[in-house]
């Protein structure tokens, strides 16, 4: 990143404000039912925590330069320019307690995107110097290391060794022209290594040729976090430099939220062009092979359980249906929460915020929705589709001494895969 | 200065003038708007983000689901009857139709007077409830500034003078028609540098919310 100012963060601030931004603040008329989609507001009664008015300074900056009234009272002196200590005093209500979940933007009754904007206006909170260390941390290291987490490609390597020694299937390196190249989170590498022993079978079952790239294999992007395009444009870059030189048809996002929305939604138009192949999310994916009959299942889980949304998938992504159709499959006892698809409730942790050591104790309080969702339930098992939710989901259970275990979607699947011993495989265990 | 004097300018020269002051209002509100644009969305659609945008200018009429009505259930309730009456108010009372009819040369049926002045009541009592509310409620108070009260006072007079007006009550009848007309030109005055231009731009907002939800595939 480039040496921050308010002049540089007030200049990039002021590029962010388009057509869209313009319409919503002109619509707003402070009815409040923003904050009562918001889990920050709910769970602490604070209207400090209402969505459209964390986006205060990008308001005046909209009026003051962008209406024609705010330029009178701008060359009246009724309006002040935005200051650094405002923008400060702004960070912990743009980054610690909101997850971009875009829950507020579905409930907006003037049709307000409201998850839009502080995306927007977190990239002049970070060109003025006002985003969190815990998330410059994370970046640097992302573009340093290749990894928010510092995780390198040893790393994965020797899980690929494990998925070898217990399948007896290896996990193919750099092989040109497969269709499918799979990108990971550092989470999933390091906490949630059943993923990849999960997906390896089940394309191992699919007849399915994929491939990991050693020049790109991480998937997350905190430069859309943090809300640096330029950073977020470096890190998609990479993944679209190793696409292309393997020539995959097809590059699958895994059991991450916002990593889905960095390639699929935000990527093309970060690095200025479409991508030469599809990006697809793993639910896609499985949900394909389901169709063609290349995803076979046996058995049943009796447990009663429920899946909880990532919000980058359903409400950011429009990826509603596949978990369900998936999770029909292998279960026959699962329930929905009341809020649940494109209205579920965000587990509290995304956009950055599990990133954010700042926002650690209101991350836990945010929780509390989710605990409520879950009581009222009573599930035996939660299914959940990103690693970054799981560990939050996780950490919220065991915080609030409750028993529910929290399983991958991916590895549920390939619990029950029907495989078929062939020929040219090495010795099953 | 008569009353009848006063009633004959405001509804020549004065109404005249905030209708021009208005138009003119809200079209550089609007160019202000449009001008700034979108940028092509270069990602692979999954839907088509103006089908999307047109459909969200009519769902957000209702409310999202089921719990989002119930938490905000006063705002919804009071929201629905206060837009509703004064929607019948101004469109729907036969002397407004007629005053529509001289400048733009269209009409259309009105209601019986009786039942517009029930709807007056109807606005003005569910405005007092908003307006309560934005006094006693912790959050709404938090977020409302001094514009959310002025736009509030320049809606409920013509209301309130309309009604008035209608009853012969408090002055006499062409002072208190011209008040009426005059609180209409304060009102088309206001309008454009104010939240009230949401009547306008909320018909944008909704169509960029959904389409860029649409573009995704994202149902609203």
């Amino acid at each position: 990143m480039t040496q921050p100012s308010l002049e540089k963060g007030v200049n990039i601030l002021r590029e962010q404000i388009d057509g869209p931004v313009a319409a919503f603040f002109s619509s707003c008329v402070h009815c409040g039912m923003c904050a009562e989609a918001c889990l920050f507001y709910t769970e602490t009664g604070d209207p400090k925590y209402t969505p459209i008015h964390k986006l205060e300074p990008m308001r005046r900056l909209w009026e003051r330069e962008f209406t024609f009234a705010g330029r009178i009272k701008k060359w009246l002196g009724l309006a002040p320019p935005i200051s650094d200590e405002e923008l400060e005093q702004w960070q912990p209500v743009v980054y610690d307690s909101c997850t971009l979940c875009g829950r507020c933007s579905m409930v907006c009754p003037v049709g307000n995107d409201i998850t839009y904007m502080i995306r927007r206006m977190r990239e002049g909170m970070a060109a003025s110097g006002n985003a969190p260390q815990g998330l410059i941390g994370a970046t640097t290291r992302a573009v340093k290391l290749g990894s928010p987490m510092g995780v390198k490609l040893a790393t994965l390597e020797a899980q690929a060794r494990h998925v070898k020694i217990s399948t007896g299937l290896d996990v193919p390196f750099d092989e040109e022209g497969a269709e499918y190249m799979v990108v990971l989170s550092s989470m999933e590498v390091v906490n949630y290594p059943e993923y990849l022993e999960a997906i390896t079978r089940i394309f191992h079952e699919a007849g399915k040729r994929w491939t990991i790239s050693t020049e790109a294999f991480e998937a997350t992007n905190s430069g859309i976090q943090i809300g640096v395009s330029d950073i977020a444009a470096e890190l998609v870059g990479r993944i679209v430099a190793a696409a292309e030189k393997l020539q995959v048809k097809t590059v699958i996002t895994p059991e991450c939220g916002h990593a889905y929305t960095a390639l699929r939604w935000e990527g093309p138009n970060l690095i200025g062009r479409p991508f030469l192949f599809k990006v697809r999310h793993i639910l896609e994916v499985l949900d394909d092979l389901r169709e063609q009959g290349l995803l076979q299942t046996s058995g049943m889980e009796n447990d009663r359980i429920t899946f909880h949304d990532p919000c980058q998938l359903v409400r950011r992504g429009g990826v509603v249906d596949p978990p369900r159709n998936l999770l029909n499959m292998v279960s026959n006892n699962f329930v929905e929460m009341e809020d649940h698809g494109t209205m579920n409730w965000c587990c509290g942790a995304g956009g950055g915020v599990s990133a954010n050591e700042a926002a650690d104790e209101i991350r836990l309080k945010a929780f509390k929705r989710k605990k409520a969702q879950l009581e009222s339930l009573e599930v035996e098992t939660l299914v959940t589709a990103c690693a970054n939710c799981r560990i939050q989901l996780e950490e919220g259970i065991e915080e609030n001494e409750m028993e529910i275990p929290v399983v991958g979607i991916t590895e549920m699947l390939a619990a029950h895969l029907v495989e078929h011993p062939s020929s040219d495989e090495g010795e099953q265990p | 200065m008569s009353g009848a004097e006063f009633l004959l300018w405001m509804r020549g020269p004065g109404i005249s003038f905030a209708a021009l002051f208005f138009i003119a209002g809200v079209v550089l509100r609007l160019i202000e708007i449009l001008m700034l644009g979108r940028t092509k969305n270069l990602a692979e659609l999954r839907g088509s983000g103006s089908t999307a945008g047109m459909r969200t200018i009519a769902t957000r009429f209702l409310p999202a689901d089921a719990n989002t009505f119930r938490r905000s259930l006063p705002t919804i309730v009071l929201g629905y009857l206060f837009h509703i009456g004064l929607f019948v108010v101004i469109f729907l009372l036969t002397p407004h139709i007629k005053l529509f009819q001289s400048v733009f040369h269209i009409g259309w049926p009105g209601l019986p007077t009786p039942v517009v002045d029930f709807f007056t009541v109807v606005a003005l009592v569910s405005m007092l409830g908003l307006l309560w509310r934005r006094v006693s409620n912790r959050l709404l108070r938090f977020l409302s500034t001094g514009e959310d009260y002025l736009s509030w006072a320049v809606t409920f007079m013509p209301l309130l003078t309309g009604y008035l007006s209608y009853h012969h009550l408090l002055l006499p009848y062409s002072w208190m028609l011209g008040i009426h007309i005059l609180s209409v030109a304060l009102l088309l005055v206001i309008f454009p540098f104010t939240k009230l231009m949401h009547s306008f731009t909320l018909f944008i907002a909704r169509y960029y919310n959904g389409a860029i939800a649409g573009e995704k595939g994202v149902q609203q």
